[in-house]
């Protein structure tokens, strides 16, 4: 992937050799949005992005796979229902669930691509307010186990983007308390529910901590001079999304920062 | 050519938002016999030919794998309209 660089090249700092061995598969859908900022992201957390294809039929030999945001099929029947039945979605849920436990990352419509995908439970629908938002988030990292959360630290808050129209995280009780009682809430939203969400979730991860998804875009904060704090300074910082990235490469190449 | 119609709505537990939006329009236009409103989702999937048992088995299996989610959905009607 080429991709001119806004105000220098996408190169981390100070970032372990290491993992630039890691390879992060980056899914493009018709319709989707932010695959280059992830695939960005990727780079900037030091690691190899490498551009998959919703049609593949094969998942080749990436380490992880990031599904980014955006309007796959226009969100037409539901948002994420069209793309949950293409061709590679089928390799990634199977690899997801395979003993290897491929790390899985989801965000925004990549959230409701695992849940239409039963990777995740629940689902995600209209903002209780109808409208689209796009605001700066504070979230609230409430599992740090998980293969994407792993360089934060429990309970830290951090500010990243939000932008969505359907992002209303629901679930029945029963499974919304068994999500609370195995810690599988990964992140909340604090200070405000932006959409109506239950019990102000932000993003869940699956039992094994290998497959995450979250409304918000943590591929949008990961660049000084791109993030929330130049907007307006809420007290977040630029690259609070960053962590993600790091966290995963760091558990593929074993551990060592 | 026959069609099979399918109906979706949305789980009666669950908020309906676009419904709830309707429900406060009505009354702005003279509308206000109308306590609530919930919208839903019609499908028609058009047969070339015969709609067998077997035919109406695949639609009713795409009704609830592909056109509904069944944690927000529910499929209410699936039944053959012929043209």
């Amino acid at each position: 992937m080429t991709e001119l660089p806004l105000i220098g090249e996408a190169v981390a700092v100070a970032a372990n050799p290491r993992l630039a061995g890691a390879k992060i598969g980056v899914v493009t859908f018709p319709g989707t949005l932010d695959d280059r900022d992830a695939a960005r992201a990727v780079r900037l957390a030091g690691g190899t992005a490498v551009e998959l294809w919703h049609g593949d039929t094969e998942l080749g030999d990436v380490d992880a796979v990031v599904i980014p945001g955006g309007f796959s099929y226009g969100d037409y029947l539901r948002a994420g229902a069209i793309a949950r039945f293409a061709p590679l979605m089928s390799k990634i849920i199977d690899a997801a669930n395979s003993d290897a436990k491929l790390p899985v990352l989801g965000i925004c419509n990549g959230f409701q691509i695992l849940t239409e995908s039963h990777l995740l439970p629940g689902s995600m629908i209209k903002n209780d307010h109808l409208k689209f938002l796009c605001r700066d988030q504070v979230l609230r990292v409430e599992n740090n186990t998980t293969a994407w959360t792993l360089d934060y630290e429990a309970g830290q808050e951090i500010t990243i983007p939000l932008k969505n129209q359907d992002g209303q995280y629901i679930a029945d009780e029963k499974t919304l308390d068994a999500l609370e009682a195995e810690g599988r809430v990964a992140f909340r939203y604090v200070g405000f529910n932006p959409n109506g969400s239950r019990r102000d979730i932000a993003g869940i991860t699956n039992a094994a901590g290998n497959v995450v998804g979250l409304m918000p875009h943590p591929e949008h904060a990961t660049e000084p001079g791109f993030g929330p704090e130049s907007l307006d300074g809420i007290g977040g910082s630029d690259t609070d999304g960053l962590g993600f990235f790091t966290s995963v490469l760091t558990k593929i190449v074993g551990g060592d920062k | 050519m026959p069609r099979i119609v399918v109906d979706v709505m949305p789980k009666p537990e669950i908020l309906d938002p676009q419904g709830k939006a309707i429900v406060g329009a009505l009354p702005r236009l003279g509308f206000t016999s109308f306590s609530s409103v919930r919208q839903g989702k019609r499908f028609e999937l058009t047969v070339d030919g015969e709609v067998t048992e077997e035919i109406l088995a695949q639609a009713r299996n795409a009704a609830e794998t592909l056109l509904s989610n069944p944690v927000i959905e529910d499929v209410v009607n699936v039944e053959v309209v012929e043209a």
